[in-house]
């Protein structure tokens, strides 16, 4: 059967180019970087190649960014790690549409005494800079704004959040796992204090990513031990993930600007196609100002989790916010936030998009989702008089 | 995480559809839940003779109303009334434990839709 991915925003594929810069890492090359001999060394100057690698994405300084196991530990650790340093307050504001790492980890805090401030966002998932402002209090510790939505692809206005944030002395930071490889990313000139990315969804190996701790920022550990990563995320270096995902940021952040208008060509014309081909259908989340691979729709009268197992028989691989499919009875908290009533939220499905998605698979899911819709809305006792 | 025949009963689910003056009309869930189902019957003489359904559903939503009305075709009354969420899952050779609630729906709007008969019929034989 043939097999279509449009699931990028879960995960990517490893690109055969990053494959064989980590290979070697795994076998001759297998030394503790934290070894004083020539095994350690060798270790060692592939950590600083990657570090540097990705310093250089988002125009850090090396000594600015920590590996770590990935976006939720990154998400985990910039919270919690600054606002127990804090001397300012106890005081959180972010998003109703964080990621869980984020949303998560703030409800874990309100339950230590921490007060939290959830952000609404507008019917585009984009969040107010008046509402923002006006959340802000003398005891404020951190603002934690994604860079942009991983269920709806809106991206957030984060030089202006971190404007604001500057304005006010309060911390930044920001969750950029779906932006970065899309958006340009400037730590500086977005005024970002602490941002959180991963290997995994850019071509990269899973199981690592970085946090930026802006020079200066007061941080505490999440765990204790070695003096790896400059005392402040102990544990023997990963060196082949590590080599591996400077390789896949550096391919990522390669003529950002070309791909990114290759790919909202491919993202318009799937919008169109469906849009012209099925009644009844809305597109989630912002209208532009989007990632390019990113798009959500909500059909009426069907359920998510059906559609998905409908489109995956057909070989096509894609996602919802549906409630089956997030093991709890409600629908996505990023679908209800942007007022999505509880029954379009479960009609959802989330098709992302990559470099690699041809003409073909294009033609082919256009062709396939009409029926599949067709199948379920004639099982379906809703109807539009409903 | 499905069975192949939950699969099979989703990709081809048996007795979709409605029927026209039905004997009774059950309607279980709701559309916040994400799950509806509707059951509706033919019923002669205290025998199901025909059963249709409509769904807005999860696949094992759906797998397990094509189930249910299976399993009730052609019964009494009375027998349709044992029929349990626990057998309909037993007969889809299992659920995720995270769907059991979509069984125990096939379950309650099998329920509904003879009640919904009951309710028309009081005086109507069970068997």
């Amino acid at each position: 059967m043939r097999k279509v991915y449009m699931d990028y925003a879960a995960t990517t594929y490893v690109k055969p180019e990053v494959l064989s810069e980590m290979l070697p890492y795994y076998g001759s090359i297998y030394g503790n970087a934290h070894s004083v001999h020539s095994y350690g060394r060798e270790a060692a100057k592939a950590m600083e190649l990657a570090r540097s690698r990705v310093a250089n994405a988002i125009g850090a300084l090396d000594r600015e960014i920590f590996f770590t196991s990935g976006g939720t530990e990154s998400d985990n650790w910039a919270i919690r790690g600054v606002v127990s340093a804090s001397k300012k307050g106890k005081h959180i504001i972010t998003s109703q549409i964080e990621h869980h790492a984020v949303l998560h980890t703030c409800e874990q805090l309100q339950k230590e005494g921490y007060e939290v401030t959830y952000l609404p966002v507008d019917e585009y998932g984009t969040v107010s800079l008046d509402a923002l402002k006006a959340a802000i209090r003398p005891d404020t510790a951190l603002i934690s704004i994604m860079f942009a939505n991983n269920e709806i692809g809106t991206i957030q206005p984060i030089a202006q959040i971190g404007k604001i944030a500057k304005e006010n002395n309060i911390v930044f930071h920001t969750d950029a796992v779906q932006a970065i490889g899309h958006e340009p990313i400037d730590v500086n000139e977005m005024n970002i204090d602490l941002l959180s990315i991963s290997a995994h969804k850019i071509h990269g190996p899973k199981g690592i990513g970085a946090l930026y701790v802006r020079k200066g920022v007061r941080i505490n550990n999440l765990m204790y031990g070695g003096a790896q990563e400059r005392g402040k995320r102990p544990g023997t270096d990963n060196t082949p993930l590590a080599v591996g995902f400077g390789k896949a940021i550096e391919l990522a952040c390669t003529d950002l600007e070309a791909r990114n208008m290759a790919l909202t060509e491919k993202r318009y014309q799937i919008l169109n196609g469906v849009m012209s081909r099925i009644s009844n259908v809305r597109l989630n989340g912002h209208p532009i100002n989007r990632l390019p691979g990113n798009l959500n729709f909500s059909f009426s009268f069907i359920e998510g989790e059906a559609l998905l197992l409908s489109l995956d028989l057909k070989g096509i691989a894609a996602s919802s916010g549906s409630a089956c499919t997030s093991g709890s009875l409600d629908p996505s908290h990023v679908l209800l936030a942007i007022g999505l009533p509880h029954e379009v939220a479960h009609g959802s499905l989330r098709v992302t998009i990559g470099d690699d998605t041809t003409q073909e698979e294009i033609d082919y899911f256009l062709r396939e989702l009409p029926p599949i819709i067709e199948r379920l809305r004639a099982m379906s006792p809703l109807t539009v008089e409903d | 995480m499905y069975s192949e025949k939950v699969m099979d009963h989703f990709s081809n689910p048996r007795n979709v559809g409605e029927i026209e003056n039905p004997s009774g009309v059950g309607t279980v869930g709701n559309a916040k839940c994400g799950d509806i189902m509707k059951i509706f019957l033919d019923i002669d003489n205290g025998v199901i003779r025909d059963v249709k359904f409509k769904t807005f559903g999860c696949g094992a939503a759906i797998a397990t109303s094509s189930m249910a009305t299976e399993m009730i075709k052609g019964k009494t009354l009375k027998e349709a009334l044992k029929l349990t969420n626990k057998a309909v899952a037993e007969a889809l050779d299992g659920l995720p434990e995270v769907k059991m609630h979509c069984s125990l729906l096939a379950e309650e709007a099998v329920k509904a839709a003879i009640e919904d008969y009951i309710a028309k019929n009081p005086d109507a034989p069970m068997e």
